[in-house]
């Protein structure tokens, strides 16, 4: 390998670990960054080692996969550079900002694939900050990672194909799911047929799980808005709305979201131009095919760069480290180009797909519209609707950090992670103008916290200017 | 479709420095239209670190402060909010007995100018404020200077210019600038030209190109203070803190999130700018020597803006040497936040009256060029409204 | 109607059989699992993590994938921690309540 060439790939589920496959395949010696203290993502998340489910258990008609690409990373380490339990923060002249263990450090790189995956994307209702109201994320977690229900008698509630993989798996754990709220409609699911049915294996999967809730007595309602969460310092029930007007179901968890939204702040922090995807209604980095950002040296594959599934994750790993290789003369041989090519256009169908799914499972087009001026918004910071709307209706705001600046919502712990989608899309709404227009929270570095204690292994200290 | 406009006076930039013009202006009866590039307050004014701040500015700008602190004093009832503001006091803290010698010196220096400074020794710093680090051995308290959230402050300045019926307009950006003699001509990308017999050069840092392009050049370069931001923490500080000879500055905001600034970023582009590894590095470790309270705290978010210096860190403020009508307002090396207020007054007095009472011939524009002529007179200008 | 034997919010399913972890929350000495989360040995047995600062709500986590930060609890000796991202470590000495602040 040669000496200039230090590849650094962030995040270790199926985009990074078929990224670190590809490249140690030719020869060279990848650093893989991985947050968590173990590889897989969240997709494919492994408990700490003394636990004992099997794959099987773990990742039902997934195990195969997950066995894969888990079993793939084992052989690769031996050949890379993995950093468990360590966060990448900050980007900055060529290194990577690190920490790990409450210590700071540098990682330099010639190239970085970025694959930073996703977390749950959060169109609140009344009430979901009550302790018992979790992602459906959070509670796929709290199964696969810990073994446990996020509670004895649960409602998921939202959209997506989450929402039914996750109520089956929790039923098939054992855990009481008294009701599945789904706000799409059959008429959706149906509708969107003729596009799911490129992936028919993935598709045939997702009518299984809810035939088998539906055979075991999961209760199942389409076409609902969520109205909210009920209980004070607990949650006790679950209320709704339908075509047959208010309901209402007691539980003590509730496990909710509307798809997956991507972590881009690290490409943000890089320079990396942003383009609005209109079919994810979000601001994401652009690419080109092969997954090449706007700045020279950085790629970007899987949920990161747009959710595509797991699936889909591990061939842009492939592709993107192929581009890598390419981009250095490691790989331009026939064999690689044809695989390229070949991944290029599993790639293009999996488009197809994306819009089926959102096809069946749409993203609710009047959620600002009805969202109540009461409703807490950042949960961060406590700001709710009614100031949201107040604050741009009297500043004239159209812009989503000057509203920002002005009611402080996304300048919390999470930085916009939770709040900043609702929070653009209510002010595109108050404000009468596209989504588009209201423009993007900005990736700032930390990306996330990081404590004073925080030790430097060398601070050149410089004299400071005098205030 | 190019919409044609004229006015009385034209501002460039709408910080804390131009809509405090605008309001200025307005409150005397003048037409007032300020273009503003991006947002009003999204720039220095709009990120700085908040102190609102008398004590440790050069004497030349003493007679500014106080009356700037008569300014925020009525904030309220000037700007609608009170975007935050307190009197928490301001702390400098000496780190050595040559440090300390200095606050000395600048109590004796700055004692008629009613900012009612308390010198303070260790034993004093301990029982006053326990939760301070060992390495102060003393300080200098001045009592009613404090601190506010400019996001708040700066865009509220300018909403209150334009319910006075200023004409606001932001994502303006100004392409060409020119005089024919008596009026100022700017035009805005074929969107907007302007008319006007003055002119207030109030944008910040990127304000040399103004005056340049008057043969006013002045060696002014940008600089790029980094700030960081706690999570909310039990209240511990209601003061502002800052350091002789330097370091961090601190202050904790009602809402009880620690605002630490000190060292530098760098810029991305013309406009924007990021902190480097080394401030953030810089800060952390200072910060938790200055207050080991903040020492199981995190940083959540970093930042940094822009802001111009000039090489004496004093402002450009006053009439053009070149030009009749143009006046400049810049350059405030990072401190224009508490003085910005009595500078748009100051602008004001300058259009209306060709001088301010408030003593403003050290920061002339003459101090770096060299002057042809200097306008005193007011010029002919358009009926007030 | 509240289901009368949770102990906590979150419910145990399987993988029960791992060593016993002693901590303390609140005072009050508690046992969890190895292998647990901060978060899964609070919440096993407790239904909040923490309060939120602007209104002082009770909290427990949201996430569980470290991008909220709505789970940061303290310990006795002042340390923050992520509930979860974080394992249980015999002698964590937690707190779910804010303390009472000492007089000034």
């Amino acid at each position: 390998m040669s000496a200039d060439l230090q590849p650094v790939i962030v995040g270790a589920g199926p985009a990074g670990i078929r990224a670190a496959e590809t490249l140690v395949r030719h020869g060279l010696k990848p650093v893989v960054i991985d947050e968590a203290p173990r590889w897989g993502g969240q997709i494919y998340r492994q408990p700490p080692a003394i636990f004992q489910r099997t794959r099987q258990t773990l990742y039902g008609l997934d195990a195969k996969a997950a066995a894969a690409v888990l079993n793939t990373m084992t052989t690769l380490l031996p050949h890379i550079s993995y950093r468990n339990d360590t966060l990448v923060w900050n980007a900055e002249g060529g290194q990577l900002d690190l920490l790990h263990q409450n210590q700071s450090s540098t990682q330099p790189y010639s190239h970085l694939i970025l694959s930073t995956g996703a977390t749950d994307r959060v169109l609140p209702f009344p009430g979901w900050t009550t302790p018992g109201v979790f992602t459906l994320g959070g509670a796929q977690v709290a199964l696969k990672y810990q073994g446990c229900a996020i509670g004895s008698r649960v409602v998921f509630v939202g959209t997506g194909p989450l929402l039914y993989l996750i109520a089956y798996q929790y039923a098939k754990a054992g855990a009481k799911v008294v009701a599945v709220l789904d706000t799409a409609t059959l008429l959706d699911q149906i509708a969107a047929l003729p596009d799911l049915m490129v992936a028919p294996g993935l598709l045939a999967r997702g009518i299984y799980y809810v035939s088998w809730l539906r055979a075991h007595g999961v209760p199942l309602h389409g076409g609902i808005q969520p109205l909210g969460a009920v209980g004070d310092g607990r949650v006790d029930a679950m209320r709704w709305r339908d075509s047959r007007g208010e309901h209402e179901v007691a539980c003590d968890a509730i496990g909710f979201g509307h798809a997956l939204r991507s972590e881009t702040q690290l490409a943000d922090i890089l320079g990396c131009r942003f383009e609005f995807n209109v079919l994810q209604r979000a601001w994401l980095p652009v690419h080109d095919a092969a997954g090449r950002a706007s700045v020279s040296g950085v790629y970007l594959a899987g949920d990161g760069v747009g959710i595509m599934g797991a699936q889909a994750a591990e061939w842009a790993g492939e592709r993107a480290a192929l581009a890598l290789l390419a981009d250095t003369d490691q790989a331009s041989a026939p064999a690689q180009r044809a695989r390229a090519n070949k991944l290029e256009k599993a790639l293009g169908r999996t488009q197809r797909f994306r819009r089926g799914l959102e096809r069946a499972f749409p993203f609710p087009p009047t959620w600002a519209e009805q969202a109540s001026d009461s409703l807490v918004v950042c949960r961060c910071e406590d700001v709710t609707a009614s100031d949201l709307r107040t604050s741009a209706a009297a500043m004239g705001t159209t812009d989503i950090n000057r509203l920002k600046a002005l009611t402080r919502v996304g300048m919390g712990r999470c930085q916009g992670r939770m709040c900043g989608v609702a929070a653009c899309e209510i002010l595109a709404q108050c404000s009468g103008q596209p989504l588009k227009a209201v423009g993007r929270l900005r990736g700032q570095a930390p990306i996330k916290p990081i404590p004073f204690s925080m030790a430097r292994t060398t601070v050149p200290s410089k004299p400071a200017a005098s205030t | 479709m190019t919409e044609h406009c004229a006015c009385d006076v034209a501002i460039l930039g709408g910080g804390i420095v131009g809509a405090s013009a605008a309001l200025a202006l307005r409150r005397m009866g003048f037409s007032v239209m300020l273009l503003e590039r991006d947002l009003c307050g999204s720039r220095s004014s709009g990120v700085n670190y908040g102190g609102v701040r008398r004590q440790g500015r050069p004497l030349t700008q003493l007679p500014l402060a106080q009356r700037a602190q008569g300014v925020w004093t009525r904030l309220t009832e000037l700007i609608g909010i009170d975007g935050e503001y307190v009197q928490s006091g301001h702390l400098k803290l000496a780190r050595s007995p040559s440090d300390l010698a200095a606050l000395e010196a600048y109590f004796e220096a700055s004692a008629g100018f009613g900012m009612d400074l308390q010198m303070l020794d260790a034993k004093a710093l301990r029982q006053r404020f326990p939760w301070l680090g060992e390495r102060a051995i003393g300080g200098s308290l001045c009592p009613q200077d404090g601190h506010a959230n400019p996001r708040l402050v700066s865009p509220a300045f300018a909403k209150a210019a334009a319910a006075m019926g200023a004409d606001i307009r932001e994502h303006m950006p100004v392409d060409e600038v020119e005089h024919d003699g008596k009026h100022f001509t700017l035009t805005c990308s074929k969107r907007l030209v302007l008319r006007a017999p003055y002119l207030l050069n109030c944008a910040g840092a990127w304000a040399g190109r103004i005056a340049a392009s008057f043969n006013e050049a002045v060696p002014m370069v940008p600089s790029h203070p980094v700030m960081a931001v706690t999570e909310p923490l039990p209240m511990f500080m209601t003061l502002s803190l800052g350091v002789e000879g330097g370091g961090i500055y601190a202050r904790q905001a009602p809402r009880g999130n620690c605002v630490i600034g000190g060292s530098q970023g760098y810029a991305l582009d013309d406009q924007r700018a990021r902190p480097s590894r080394e401030a953030i590095a810089l800060v952390l470790e200072r910060t938790v020597e200055l207050l080991p309270e903040l020492r199981h705290a995190h940083i959540i978010r970093t930042w940094s803006g822009t802001e111009g210096y000039l090489p004496d860190r004093e402002p450009v403020i006053g009439l053009s040497h070149t030009t009749p009508g143009l006046i400049h307002g810049f350059g405030f090396a990072g401190a224009g936040f508490q003085i910005g207020p009595a500078v748009g007054e100051v602008l004001a007095e300058l259009v209306r009256d060709g001088a301010s009472t408030t003593p403003i011939q050290a920061f002339s524009v003459a101090r770096f060029t060299t002057p042809t002529q200097v306008f005193s007179s007011v010029p002919p200008s358009a009926t007030s409204t | 109607m509240k289901n009368a034997a949770a102990q906590g919010q979150f419910q145990r399913l399987t993988e029960t059989g791992r060593a016993r972890v002693s901590f303390t929350l609140d005072g009050q000495l508690r046992d969890a699992l190895q292998g647990d989360t901060v978060m899964t040995a609070v919440l096993s047995q407790a239904w909040q993590l923490r309060v939120s600062e602007p209104k002082g709500d009770k909290r427990a986590g949201f996430c569980l994938m470290g991008a909220c930060q709505d789970c940061w609890m303290l310990t006795e000796s002042g340390e923050r921690l992520r509930a979860c991202t974080t394992f249980i470590v015999p002698g964590m000495r937690l707190l779910s309540q804010p303390e009472v602040p000492d007089e000034r």
